[in-house]
């Protein structure tokens, strides 16, 4: 049997996906993971794992980031200092972003991904750009990911990681802003030009210091959130914004597919491990079926987010990004499932899947925009 | 990752609709549910039409009569097939489905000779002796024995569920030669006509109301032992085989069709005024997204196949989950659309969404599929 493989990872982009899934465990483990952003020390069954002292996010910061400096400090940069916008909120720093991880990524590439090589870019499209997200997904890897991606080449510094840019639906109701302490600037997407699809909205930039907001308890311990009250300066950005906007979807729904075909694994491993009546529990059918099932969830989602890497349609797009979202949020409430006690607690990993795909869920493009955009589309 | 065919490819695809264009006017009319020699006459003469074009076997090797065509040649022709809306393979789908694909890959010389030709032409059809009243999902326990006398076996036992029974010439027939030997151990395949003295075929009446299969009883059949494919006992791995020759393109014309299904429900629900209903626009919407992701996966399925040498990988059992699924839903979201209509029977919808109902049965049940799924792609561990 000979002729063409069409819709297949190539050896390239195998290999991309590998390589991004070293970095990210070299540098982003557990550990790490769990030594950010999670102010707790409560909850964690002595009987599994060493009781852990959780320290406080910049020692552990001090302590992972070697040979950089630590990670609190911002670059140049004035007005973006410290991103103070946030009213209430006394903290300075954002505990859950590492900016010397930051820059890492940026040196290798993740931010600069399709950027042409001739501006210092790594030449790549869509497609790579999805299997990169997917494996931060995967990693629950927390920032501003898709506004790295997307503003790379058009605010200076993102590209290399070196400055760390915001991207905010100014269309949706609230307007959240990820990571709020953590970003020197913030790009608002098409106000006023809500559920327009295809047209074209506005653009501006804002530095963080100049963006006003009320405090969100943010349902995700490693995504921070504000609601986004006002402005006091921002610029025009010349933007393509439905392209922004689609771009944004197709990478949100890559990084749900990571973490669904993550808590197939986590669901599958302590299946294998954990045993009751005798037995591992994964040979019971009601638990095989369950992990079967996100096993189908995940692979449907699958193919339709590669697909829209492939066909940059806005209505793949919509699509994808509804399988993916339901992938990513139905297998970390079925992975808490066949855990047990122990998936109802702080300390097993599940819960910030299952928070992280809630709130991926709602940034751009919801499923009932996704399912009202493809009804519209059906013929007749 | 590319969704572009190549040029060789294209120039197929426009090949075959210039064909289909050209032929199927000359097709005849489609013959009534129940009448099932003219339903086999029907079926027949389209796959002699394919035969006289060279389209027959697209799939097979060329050494079994087949064009040796690539998955994705394959797949354009049923998709391309579909849109057209050529007749479906029908009767002959255990033909050159299951039967056809068997004997070239395990028969000798002289049965390739016998049995591939008058399949490929639409001569001769044949049916699937497989499941028994007491070996359904669990098909290795079968138990319709074959003693072998002289040069023949004598085969006692009976077989339910033979779709195409009524019409066929020929059954796949699985029996026990040896039930001493472990379950798997003692099977063999045998190609039995379907007149032979002490074969007894009783239609079965499906809920869908046609009797689209049957019991078939064998009362001390002879069965000469030439026409066994592959070696005595060794039946379970010759019919496994067979499963290698689908890669991933069995429901292929099934999404495309679904798809155009999906459009007429929009245009049904927008002109009785249902669509003004968000839950139900929300579900079709939903479909629609189902749909596209499936045909997506086939694609990727197909491609995956063609990269590896023709052989699918466990994405068959992760598609038929979820698309066995997404088709009943299809329907019943069809129901919605027609209201009270979707009572009368004699409507197109009411039909399938009635026969729909076995895609979560037939070929492997969902359950089964699931057990698969978790044991061989997921590797847990076997058990209850
Ligand atoms: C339309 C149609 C056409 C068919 N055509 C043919 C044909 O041409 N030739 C042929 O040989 N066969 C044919 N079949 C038979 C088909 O392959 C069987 O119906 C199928 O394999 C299930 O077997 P069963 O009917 O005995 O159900 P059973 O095996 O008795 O199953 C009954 C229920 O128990 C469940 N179950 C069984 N075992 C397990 C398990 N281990 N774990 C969990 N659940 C389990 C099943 O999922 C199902 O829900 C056809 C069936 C249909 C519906």
């Amino acid at each position: 049997m000979t002729g063409p493989v069409h819709f297949q990872l190539t050896d390239d982009q195998r290999a991309l996906r590998d390589g991004t899934r070293e970095l990210l465990v070299g540098r982003h483990d557990r550990d790490r993971l769990r030594g950010r952003g999670l102010p707790c020390s409560w909850g964690s069954p002595r009987s599994w794992g060493s009781p852990r002292s959780w320290g406080s996010p910049r020692s552990n910061e001090v302590e992972s980031g070697g040979e950089v400096e630590s990670g609190g400090e911002v670059e140049s940069g004035g007005e973006a200092e410290s991103g103070g916008g946030v009213e209430s909120s006394g903290e300075v720093d954002d505990p859950a972003l590492d900016r010397a991880l930051w820059r890492e990524l940026g040196d290798a590439g993740f931010f600069a991904l399709r950027l042409p090589e001739a501006a210092g870019g790594v030449g790549l499209g869509l497609p790579e750009a999805v299997l990169v997200f997917e494996e931060a997904g995967r990693a629950l890897l927390p920032g501003p990911l898709v506004a790295g991606q997307l503003l790379a080449g058009v605010v200076d510094g993102v590209a290399a990681g070196e400055r760390i840019a915001g991207l905010c639906d100014a269309a949706a109701d609230p307007v959240l802003w990820e990571h709020p302490a953590g970003c020197d600037e913030v790009v608002f997407l098409g106000e006023g030009t809500r559920g327009a699809r295809g047209r074209t909205g506005e653009a501006y930039r804002s530095a963080a210091a100049d963006v006003t907001c009320a405090p969100f308890a943010s349902v995700d311990p490693l995504t921070p959130l504000a609601r986004v009250t006002g402005r006091s300066r921002s610029t025009p950005l010349a933007l393509d914004v439905p392209r922004l906007r689609r771009e944004a979807a197709l990478l949100t729904a890559a990084q749900q597919l990571g973490s669904a075909a993550r808590t197939v694994e986590m669901a599958v491993a302590h299946a294998r491990r954990r045993e009751q009546f005798g037995a591992p529990i994964g040979s019971f059918q009601a638990v095989k079926h369950l992990c079967a099932q996100m096993l189908v969830r995940a692979e449907l989602a699958r193919s339709a987010v590669y697909a829209a890497a492939v066909t940059d349609d806005a209505l793949d797009v919509a699509g994808a990004k509804l399988l993916a979202d339901e992938a990513a949020v139905r297998n970390a409430r079925d992975c808490v499932q066949v855990h047990g006690g122990m998936g109802f607690t702080w300390e097993a990993d599940v819960h910030l899947h299952l928070k992280r795909a809630w709130l991926r869920a709602e940034c751009w493009g919801t499923a009932r925009e996704a399912e009202e955009a493809l009804a519209d589309a059906l013929p007749g | 990752m590319d969704l572009t065919y190549t040029e060789e490819e294209e120039a197929f695809r426009a090949r075959l609709r210039e064909w289909l264009a050209e032929v199927l006017p000359k097709v005849p009319p489609k013959p009534a549910a129940a009448d099932w020699p003219g339903r086999r006459a029907y079926d027949a003469a389209w796959q002699r039409m394919l035969y006289d074009a060279g389209y027959a076997g697209l799939h097979w090797p060329v050494d079994a009569g087949g064009q040796g065509a690539t998955p994705t040649q394959h797949l354009i022709y049923l998709e391309e097939s579909e849109k057209a809306g050529a007749p479906y393979v029908g009767a002959n789908f255990v033909g050159l489905l299951h039967a056809g694909p068997t004997i070239a890959a395990e028969g000798s010389a002289a049965q390739r000779a016998r049995w591939l030709p008058p399949i490929l032409r639409g001569d001769e059809i044949w049916c699937q002796g497989f499941s028994e009243p007491d070996a359904g999902s669990d098909l290795a326990s079968l138990r319709t024995k074959a003693v072998r006398d002289g040069d023949d076996y004598v085969v006692s036992g009976s077989k339910i569920w033979t779709s195409h029974a009524e019409v066929a010439d020929w059954c796949e027939l699985l029996v026990r030669t040896d039930p001493e030997a472990p379950r798997h151990r003692g099977i063999s395949w045998l190609a039995m006509p379907m007149d032979a003295p002490g074969v007894t075929v009783r239609p079965l009446r499906t809920l869908a109301g046609s009797a689209e299969f049957a019991e078939v009883f064998l009362d001390e059949v002879r069965v000469p032992a030439a026409h066994r494919v592959g070696a005595e006992h060794d039946g379970w791995r010759v019919t496994m085989v067979t499963l290698s020759f689908e890669r991933g393109t069995a429901f292929v014309g099934e999404v495309v069709a679904c798809r155009r299904v999906l459009g007429a429900l929009a245009r049904t629900a927008r002109a009785n005024g249902r669509w003004d209903d968000a839950v139900l626009r929300r579900r079709l919407g939903r479909l629609h997204a189902e749909f596209a992701a499936l045909w997506r996966l086939t694609q990727w399925n197909v491609s995956e196949a063609q990269s590896i040498g023709g052989v699918p990988g466990s994405g068959g059992s992760v598609f038929k989950l979820r698309y066995s699924h997404a088709r009943q839903e299809l329907y019943d979201a069809a129901a919605e659309v027609l209201g009270a209509e979707s009572l009368d029977a004699d409507r197109e919808w009411v039909a399938d969404r009635l026969s729909a109902l076995s895609y979560t049965i037939a070929a492997g049940t969902s359950q089964i599929q699931q057990n698969i799924v978790a044991e061989r792609i997921l590797g847990l561990p076997k058990g209850r």
